[in-house]
């Protein structure tokens, strides 16, 4: 049998309920590889023993009937975990253990898998490299001082590395896929509403979404399976009928017209981006599909909308950080003196530069110029991708415009590093799931993605559009475990 | 449009977070280049677009007004920041 860590999520669940494996032989296993890969920084707070003590749980008395049976899982620290710290990547959460569940990560343990630890983050899902968390930057496993992306950098790290078999993200405007996309894995992003946000540490609370982020295509339609539910406790969430993704998973996607929008030949596109793209739509294209030229002619003015309407929305919802009911709180001469200072040291600097853009553009005299002008442009976006899906079931364009940068290459530039967002944006504003698979290399072997976007509520054709392609693909990952001593 | 140091203090108080003036500086710089790269929006007629502000074309649903969880009183105060167990304490702010 394959070494424990290197199985699949899949593998791993056929071999618990053939009593080839243990919860506690898999969980020990995931749990000594994440020990000695303490220099990913991936996780922020770990919680082995617990893991340890709940799979033996599990093995005393198993259910095999449950989709995750036993299956040990370190998530990404924007979900609320109850009794365990949850601290969305900031010093302001620090101290903040809930003592509640987000109902997503409620549905993974209902199923049987068992908590391991809670992944590194950008701190409050802000930035696309994961060095702005206050807990530190995460390597990327493909190559030393490389970002895994973000702001789900620690669990695309994590999953890239075999640290947990399969993990959860969040994405408001690429954090699943872009990370994906750097670290050779798979990630969707759901549609609005499919997945609910109860209990998950609010960014922007019109394109927040939680989903699955693993090593392949089936895994990540069993974990988009378990994770999507109607929830009254999200007045987002929407009733309507979901899928057995992983049950109803085929790779027959023949006569599928499937989009390329020209738009999303921008300017500067490195080489190997558009040599990527075109050999995708060959793949496309072998597995049945019909591909078909389209156009979405607002896609330019996605990310200045998206700058607009993210940071106004995340300065409300960050506006909770006061230092009064939880969380840090620094001391002051008077109340607002406390307010000032506990969110002048308790955010960092990119999510201060948030919370200011936001705050401008949603203030008196400035809100009609700003944020009503940008929420009228989101029309339009949306209009774009109406428009076209009357032509066509799927929509093939690059996750991102650059493989993996350098640590430190982008961090005071941040037009430069918002840019990475250009082709995952769109689609958090238009509501719409998207999914990035590894589909090639660069020169330098790191990983290049591809993005399926679908129509709403439409996750199992961009899963079997993935699936189909991904097997033509072959991708393998280049990781040499060269942070194991 | 150039945003000056007097309206990053002015933003800065509005969001409650205290700036010095060598952050005021930076901040100043950093707003300026991300609202020039949003100006584009302005390249766009808009005039008879409706705005859009919820992806999800449903309209809220409705349910009754019943306690649904009791006795959160210790979960509530739980993470408060300050040692007493029955209140949120603040500063004073009545002299």
């Amino acid at each position: 049998m394959l070494d424990i860590t290197k199985q699949s999520l899949s593998e791993l669940v056929e071999n618990v309920k053939s009593k080839k494996l243990s919860s506690s032989e898999i969980t020990k296993a995931f749990v000594e590889r994440s020990e000695k890969s303490k220099e990913l920084n991936a996780y922020i707070t770990e919680d082995y023993a617990n893991a340890l003590d709940k799979a033996k749980k599990f093995d005393e008395k198993p259910n095999f009937n449950l989709k995750l049976p036993g299956i040990p899982m370190a998530v990404k620290d924007l979900f609320c975990t109850k009794d365990l710290k949850t601290t969305a990547g900031s010093k302001i959460l620090n101290n903040f253990v809930p003592t509640y569940e987000s109902t997503v990560t409620q549905n993974i343990w209902n199923e049987g898998a068992i908590l391991m630890g809670k992944l590194n983050c950008d701190e409050f899902a802000m930035g696309s490299s994961n060095e702005t968390s206050f807990y530190g930057n995460v390597q990327n496993p493909i190559d030393k001082n490389l970002v895994p992306g973000g702001s789900s950098g620690g669990s695309s790290s994590a999953v890239a590395a075999q640290l947990t078999p399969i993990t959860i993200g969040t994405d408001t405007g690429g954090s699943i896929r872009q990370p994906a996309s750097f670290t050779g894995t798979v990630g969707l992003k759901p549609t609005y509403g499919s997945c609910s946000r109860y209990g998950i540490v609010a960014f922007a609370s019109s394109l927040d979404q939680a989903g699955p982020m693993a090593q392949n295509v089936k895994d990540c339609a069993l974990l988009q399976e378990v994770i999507s539910t109607y929830d009254e406790k999200d007045s987002t969430s929407i009733d309507f009928k979901r899928n057995e993704y992983s049950r109803e998973l085929t790779r027959d996607i023949k006569g599928k017209k499937i989009g390329i929008p020209k738009e999303y030949r921008v300017d500067g596109m490195p080489k190997e981006i558009e040599d990527l793209w075109k050999k995708g739509i060959e793949y496309a294209k072998d597995c049945g599909a019909e591909i078909i030229d389209i156009s979405l002619p607002h896609t330019n003015y996605a990310l200045p909308t998206y700058y607009i309407v993210a940071p106004a929305e995340a300065s409300s919802n960050l506006a909770r950080y006061d230092g009064v009911k939880y969380g840090f709180r620094a001391k002051g001469e008077n109340l607002i003196d406390m307010y000032e200072k506990t969110r002048s040291e308790g955010f960092g600097a990119e999510v201060q530069r948030r919370i200011m853009i936001g705050t401008y553009v949603l203030s008196s005299g400035y809100y009609d110029a700003y944020y009503l002008k940008a929420q009228k442009v989101r029309k339009l976006i949306k209009n774009d991708f109406d428009e076209v899906f009357k032509k066509v079931d799927a929509i093939l364009t690059p996750s991102t415009p650059s493989s993996a940068f350098k640590i430190g290459e982008k961090k005071d530039d941040p037009v430069s590093m918002y840019l990475n967002d250009i082709f995952t944006v769109p689609v958090n504003l238009a509501g719409l799931p998207g999914i990035s698979i590894p589909a090639g290399h660069d020169a330098k072997g790191y990983p290049l993605g591809l993005q399926i976007i679908g129509k709403a509520f439409d996750e199992q054709n961009i899963l079997n559009i993935s699936y189909a392609m991904e097997e033509k693909i072959d991708f393998k990952n280049k990781i040499n475990d060269w942070w194991i001593k | 449009m150039s945003i000056d140091l007097k309206t990053i203090k002015h933003i800065s108080k509005l969001s409650r977070i205290s700036v010095d003036e060598k952050k005021a500086e930076k901040l100043a710089g950093d707003l300026n280049s991300i609202f020039d790269f949003i100006e584009k929006l302005n390249e766009l007629k808009t005039d008879n677009i409706e705005p859009l502000t919820s992806v999800a074309e449903t309209t809220l649903k409705l349910r009754s007004d019943e306690v649904k969880s009791k006795n959160l009183r210790e979960q509530v105060i739980k993470n408060s920041p300050n040692e007493n167990e029955d209140y949120f304490v603040v500063p004073k702010v009545i002299e």
